[in-house]
């Protein structure tokens, strides 16, 4: 997460600057120019650069006594200063208070880039807390959502919440099992970005996929139930946790290997561009998103899929759920370049980074990448800085992670920003915002129960979906198709 | 028939003239991209005995390739206009097989590495781009993994895809989308989602092409769940198979062979498809069955010429669908014979045969005479050598010996 490290080596720079792809400002139009100005990672604009720390010990020797004094754990924690009040002032060291940083550390990459945000673009993407802090005098024509969205905004993120948590108790308590992935923490990316989306738009997850289905309208129910391998879920209890799939909202997976859903979501968006260019639906303009993590990042499917993306201008958006950690492997000990939004423009796409861990920039972020896509000037790859509450799975025992860095992001907890910010803002009450926990308690309690009294799949269900067209199962010795074999229907043919 | 060589072309070098054995002769020809035959087009004809004949038209006498299928009296030498049907290459009939349902369905593509402005490396998507723009043949970057997914991706949300391998070799690297997205995701997904997607492209041991160029990818492929694979032997059911595997709704892998491009035969003008999941019979017989497919069929049928005239009368089957096995065709078979040869150019471990044997020992123990034997190609590296790789596939001497010996 923390990248300061890396980016302001004085040898880079001049590099970088030349590898900045000049013709893009020309080929986007006037009012995207300032978006992407900031994202592109401009290294002319920043200051002079500060002692690099950098994570390998061997590499410099006065770095030694860092690299002892700060696991990689800690290191990795140090925190963006996006959402303090360091953000004016590009220079100094953030004044929250944080055991990470060492005092001949300064952290500039990511406030400056902040900074250049609002610099360029005034007051459209900004962090919650200065939001409060300005609408104390200003009206409310500056905020970035009505009390609709913004409740509905909540819902999400606390139905998201509160799915999950329930699922580690069912977990717990023997109704589920196998591999299960929470997502925790994570809600306002899900939210931020999916709640923009059309129901004909699709989503492409990994394994970390219950609250992209929720977000996308997959009913609690039919989650739930698929968790509990009983017929009634989304998949007929043939997917599990890892395959979460909705024909009906597009949710397009649910993938157990990473980087394995990649491919998929650029070919669904491959077929949005397709319809509308051979298939001359004009109005086609769907778009896809695939979301994935920091470790996806190192992973090929990851690089072919940007080039092809942005080759043909698919109307695609990469979404990097960067949550610094692989399981146990830490983004920074995995990455050469942890700076991933930087890949983006070595594609030819931009690349944008943004605080995932705050629901209104992410959806700020959103609006520009979907509309991009949906406009058809082609793949936008986001990287939202975000962290995961538990760990990687529910069989992880989560060792590794230092406390202080889960203290650290507990306290973003974005569900609580963005509470906080509606109260703040008087776009909701409490009273609103209670009715919406408990409201939302009652869906996950009745997904549970419906999941319950769910049948499990009979056995004739076995062979009923390996095949569209069960002739697949061949010919049996009688020269009869072994589908047609009353056999099969009961699950007990032989194929 | 005459098979018709190009100089410079792939060869389909499949049969000399019947009393020699296949691997005695040298082929002049070398093995790279062909270029088309288009009619009127000169070409060179490389004859049985290694030399090249740049007059083929006034040499139809010369058989070099007798096609076991289809056309009988493939020896007459008299125009084809009066004949039912079009004479063309085997690449020329996948070629149309896609094209026809390309312009029957809008919604099927093409993908693959240099298909659309190169026209494919067998130029099997030849003159496709020009006709049906390149965003329906699609030139990918080489990106077996991701392309292979994005065609999957595609077929989820409503297209239907033909990917090219350029070589079957290649397509190991899409094995993770192949096989947990092609196969698995119509069954993860409880059903809810349909991947017609054709996986196609040439394998084989061809012609001093090296090991890893000439790898049979349907032995690793075999056990994936939720695919079908076939595998195309004349431009008959070349042309029969492609269009029933794009019309399917199944993912469906289409085995091609390098040296099978250039065969020649007469197929109807009439829309036809082949059956996925039926095997073919070639040559109904008594004595013996020999189960085969591919490029193996020809050095079968090949043999069989030498078994008739030692008196032997061998059926045999071209297996055609390796996955699904037609359990009725090749049951009726060993009922009726009683003893089973499997040809086959896999490997002899874990190969198409090894899950034959397993099939028909399963299912018609009871009706056979002798166990099963099997001649598959050595668990070898295919090698670079052209004396070492003879050796590595299967010869038709050994056919009629093991028949030979099965007959006993």
């Amino acid at each position: 997460m923390s990248l300061s490290h890396h980016h302001l080596n004085t040898n880079i720079l001049p590099t970088l600057s030349a590898t900045i792809p000049t013709p893009f400002p020309l080929v986007f139009s006037a009012p995207i120019v300032s978006f992407l100005s900031f994202i592109f990672y401009s290294p002319l604009s920043l200051p002079s650069s500060p002692p690099i720390f950098s994570p390998f010990p061997s590499s410099l020797p006065t770095r030694k006594k860092m690299a002892t004094a700060f696991s990689p754990s800690k290191f990795a924690a140090q925190p963006f200063p996006l959402n303090t009040t360091s953000q004016n002032n590009p220079l100094t060291i953030p004044t929250t208070a944080s055991p990470f940083l060492g005092s001949t550390r300064k952290l500039i990459r990511l406030s400056s880039s902040s900074n250049l945000n609002i610099r360029r673009r005034s007051g459209t993407v900004v962090a919650v807390s200065d939001v409060v802090k300005e609408n104390k005098s200003k009206s409310t024509l500056n905020l970035l959502i009505t009390k609709e969205e913004g409740l509905e905004l909540y819902e999400d993120m606390v139905l998201g919440r509160a799915f999950e948590d329930m699922c580690a108790q069912m977990y717990y308590r023997g109704k589920m099992f196998g591999f299960v992935h929470l997502y925790n923490g994570q809600e306002a990316i899900s939210t931020g970005f999916i709640k923009l989306l059309k129901q004909q738009d699709s989503v492409v997850s990994t394994y970390r996929d219950h609250v992209h289905a929720l977000s996308k309208g997959v009913s609690a129910r039919a989650v739930m139930s698929e968790l509990f391998g009983k017929t009634t879920g989304c998949c007929r209890g043939q997917g599990g946790s890892m395959h979460m799939f909705s024909r009906e909202h597009n949710v397009l997976g649910g993938f157990a290997f990473i980087g394995e859903g990649i491919p998929v979501a650029t070919g669904a968006a491959f077929t949005s561009k397709y319809k509308r260019e051979v298939l001359k639906e004009a109005d086609c303009d769907h778009v896809t998103l695939a979301f994935f993590g920091d470790g996806t990042c190192n992973n090929g499917q990851f690089f072919e899929c940007l080039n092809m993306a942005a080759l043909w201008k698919l109307p695609i958006v990469f979404v990097v759920e960067n949550n610094l950690w692989a399981i146990g492997m830490s983004h920074l000990r995995a990455t050469s370049d942890p700076q991933i939004y930087k890949k983006g423009p070595a594609f030819g796409m931009p690349g944008v980074h943004v605080n995932g861990m705050d629901v209104l920039k992410v959806r700020e972020v959103a609006k520009e990448a979907i509309g991009r896509a949906r406009r058809g000037e082609g793949p936008t790859l986001v990287e939202c800085e975000t962290y995961r509450f538990r760990g990687h799975s529910l069989a992880d025992p989560d060792e590794l992670r230092d406390p202080a860095e889960k203290a650290h992001y507990a306290a973003r907890d974005p569900i609580t920003a963005l509470k906080k910010y509606l109260i703040e803002n008087s776009l909701a009450s409490e009273a609103d915002l209670k009715a919406i926990d408990k409201k939302i308690d009652e869906v996950v309690e009745e997904a549970v129960e419906f999941a319950d009294e769910s049948p499990v799949p009979p056995r004739s269900q076995l062979l009923e979906n390996v095949f569209a067209d069960p002739k697949g199962f061949g010919i049996g010795p009688d020269g009869q198709y072994r589908c047609e074999d009353p056999k099969f229907t009961e699950g007990t043919a032989q194929v | 028939m005459a098979a018709i060589f190009q100089g410079v072309g792939a060869a389909a070098a499949l049969s000399s003239s019947p009393s020699n054995s296949f691997g005695s002769k040298k082929f002049v020809s070398s093995p790279c991209r062909p270029f088309s035959v288009r009619k009127g087009a000169s070409f060179a004809v490389v004859r049985s005995d290694g030399r090249v004949n740049l007059n083929p038209k006034g040499r139809r006498a010369q058989q070099l390739i007798s096609n076991a299928v289809a056309t009988k009296s493939d020896s007459a030498a008299a125009s084809s206009s009066s004949k039912p049907g079009h004479e063309l290459l085997l690449f020329e009939a996948l070629q149309e097989g896609l094209e026809e349902e390309m312009e029957r369905d809008l919604r099927v593509c093409v993908m693959g590495e240099d298909v659309g402005h190169y026209g494919g490396s067998y130029k099997v998507t030849k003159g496709l781009a020009k006709k049906f723009g390149d965003l329906r043949v699609l030139d990918t970057p080489i990106a077996e993994n991701s392309f292979s997914g994005m065609g999957i991706g595609a077929a989820m949300t409503g297209l239907r895809p033909v990917v090219e391998g350029m070589n079957m070799g290649f397509l190991l690297l899409a094995f993770n989308q192949i096989s947990n997205n092609g196969g698995m995701l119509h069954y993860t997904s409880g059903g809810q989602f349909t991947i017609p997607i054709v996986i196609r492209g040439p394998g084989g041991v061809g012609r001093q092409l090296g090991a890893e160029h000439s790898q049979r990818l349907e032995s690793y492929f075999q056990s994936i769940p939720g695919i079908q694979m076939v595998a195309c032997s004349t431009p008959y059911n070349a042309k029969g198979l492609m269009k029933a595997a794009i019309r399917s709704e199944n993912p469906v892998i289409l085995f091609e062979h390098v040296l099978l491009y250039n065969l020649k035969e007469r197929i109807p003008d009439e829309d036809y498809i082949c059956n996925l999941e039926e095997a073919e019979m070639v040559r109904p017989g008594e004595h013996v069955t020999i189960l085969t497919y591919s490029r193996m069929r020809y050095h079968v049928m090949q043999a069989a010429k030498t078994l008739v005239n030692k008196g032997y009368d061998p059926e045999v089957i071209d297996i055609r669908s390796l996955k699904p096995f037609d359990l009725y065709t090749i049951g009726n078979s060993v009922k009726k014979t009683h003893r089973v040869l499997i040809v086959e150019e896999c490997m002899r471990t874990g190969g198409i045969g090894a899950s034959l044997i397993a099939a028909i020992t399963e299912n018609f123990n009871d009706y056979l005479d002798a166990p099963i034997m099997c001649l598959s190609s050595q668990d070898v590296p295919t090698p670079y050598a052209g004396t070492l790789e003879e050796v590595t596939v299967v010869q038709p001497a050994q056919i009629v010996t093991a028949v030979e010996q099965l007959c006993q």
